[in-house]
């Protein structure tokens, strides 16, 4: 690949839009093109500026505002249907949702970014963290662990939708495997020890943490995936195999 | 409960200026969610909620006269392959710096910018929100960079004139 084919590139590049044989094109080529690579930097820079830009939160009577604005969102009928169509976007859901349901959301939204081949929102530089691109994303603070001397290497992150709530999904790479990893806050304080399960081939370790729900889901096996240094310690594991 | 409110309200506040009609088009465009509500049959209620939100705000602005569309060919005029402007130390541009640049690049590369920078969007949700194909999406993008790189670098060269 040269500059002329390189350069329109770049910005898709970084953006993680492009699919893995361009990527890996446009990393060979910057690594020996002082120009292109001295674009690339600028462009980080870039993204880095504006996510340092205002970020406009809803003032907290605008809620309120709104729901005054609207009563027929308090009407039973359509509130149901709303709930019921949108039931991924509403945080109002996870009540409602039984906790079996989690793990057919965490596989579904694991297919999803691997259909969609938009695994990542924003790339790891080195494979090291990506919690700054999460701040003011989030209602929460993410805590996490680097691990990738440990085997599996942070490829990125992005935000994903699990139980009715925006969740941050981080994206490791082992031994070719894909592992998303989804944090999200728990609603209980007490922790608890990583459970497995296993259905339509994929394999999921969820457990409880400094207040946070971790759901781990990969094609890799059980134990494998066990080994994930994030996951607390290692316990027997009970299968719930299904279909 | 509403949804993505931070989310919606971020873009339009981004694109109309003011918080006043930020609010107002927030409000206006969750009352359209509701009703049109049954046209929605997608996965991705975010994306469907800002197309609504970002259509309301142009609405807007048209209505009050402060944006006149910018014909197709003058936002491709833009370019986006000039040099990069190598002396620009965009550590030292500072947040008010982006803010200003960011206000003035026309609404359609602002809207591009929040929703990739700021929403971390895809630019196939890009374009489901924006309604032009993903090429335009990524070459919007790209010019909207250039362009606010542009007005940073001037803006630091005014700065250390």
């Amino acid at each position: 690949m040269n500059c002329r084919e390189a350069h329109p590139l770049l910005n898709a590049y970084l953006d993680g839009e492009l699919d893995a044989a361009h990527a890996l094109e446009v990393e060979s080529h910057t690594r020996e093109c002082a120009a292109c690579d001295a674009e690339l930097e600028i462009q980080k820079r870039l993204s880095t500026a504006i996510a340092a830009a205002p970020y406009f939160r809803a003032a907290p009577g605008l809620h309120a505002r709104i729901e005054t604005a609207a009563p027929a969102w308090r009407r039973p009928a359509p509130w149901l249907a709303l709930v019921a169509s949108l039931a991924v976007a509403f945080l109002l859901v996870a009540r409602f949702v039984p906790t079996q349901n989690i793990g057919n959301q965490v596989i579904q939204a694991h297919l999803r970014a691997l259909r969609a081949g938009h695994l990542v929102d924003v790339a790891a530089p080195g494979g090291h963290t990506v919690r700054p691109w999460f701040a003011g994303k989030l209602d929460y603070a993410l805590e996490v662990e680097d691990i990738s001397a440990r085997g599996f290497v942070l490829a990125g992150g992005r935000l994903d939708s699990v139980n009715g709530r925006t969740v941050a999904a981080l994206v490791y790479r082992r031994n070719g495997h894909i592992v998303n990893v989804f944090i999200w806050p728990a609603s209980e304080e007490s922790d608890r020890n990583p459970v497995g399960q296993s259905q339509d081939g994929l394999h999921m370790v969820n457990w409880r943490a400094e207040g946070m729900n971790w759901w781990a889901v990969s094609d890799l096996d059980l134990h494998q995936l066990q080994e994930l240094p994030l996951c607390p310690c290692f316990m027997p594991v009970h299968e719930t195999l299904r279909g | 409960m509403l949804p993505h409110l931070d989310a919606a309200h971020n873009l339009a506040r981004w694109l109309l200026g003011n918080p006043q009609d930020a609010e107002d088009a927030v409000q206006e465009a969750y009352l359209r969610a509701l009703t049109y509500f049954d046209g929605f049959h997608g996965e991705d209620g975010r994306a469907w909620l800002l197309a609504i939100v970002r259509n309301t705000c142009f609405e807007c602005l048209h209505k009050k006269r402060r944006y006149v569309e910018m014909p197709f060919e003058h936002l491709e005029l833009f370019r986006d392959d000039s040099p990069g402007p190598e002396t620009l130390q965009l550590r030292d541009a500072d947040r008010v710096a982006v803010q200003r640049g960011l206000e003035t690049l026309p609404p359609e590369f602002r809207e591009v910018l929040v929703l990739r920078e700021m929403e971390g969007m895809s630019y196939k949700q890009i374009a489901q929100i924006t309604d032009v194909p993903i090429g335009t999406v990524m070459s919007r993008l790209a010019r909207a960079r250039r362009r606010l790189l542009e007005t940073l670098t001037a803006a630091s060269r005014r700065e250390t004139a």
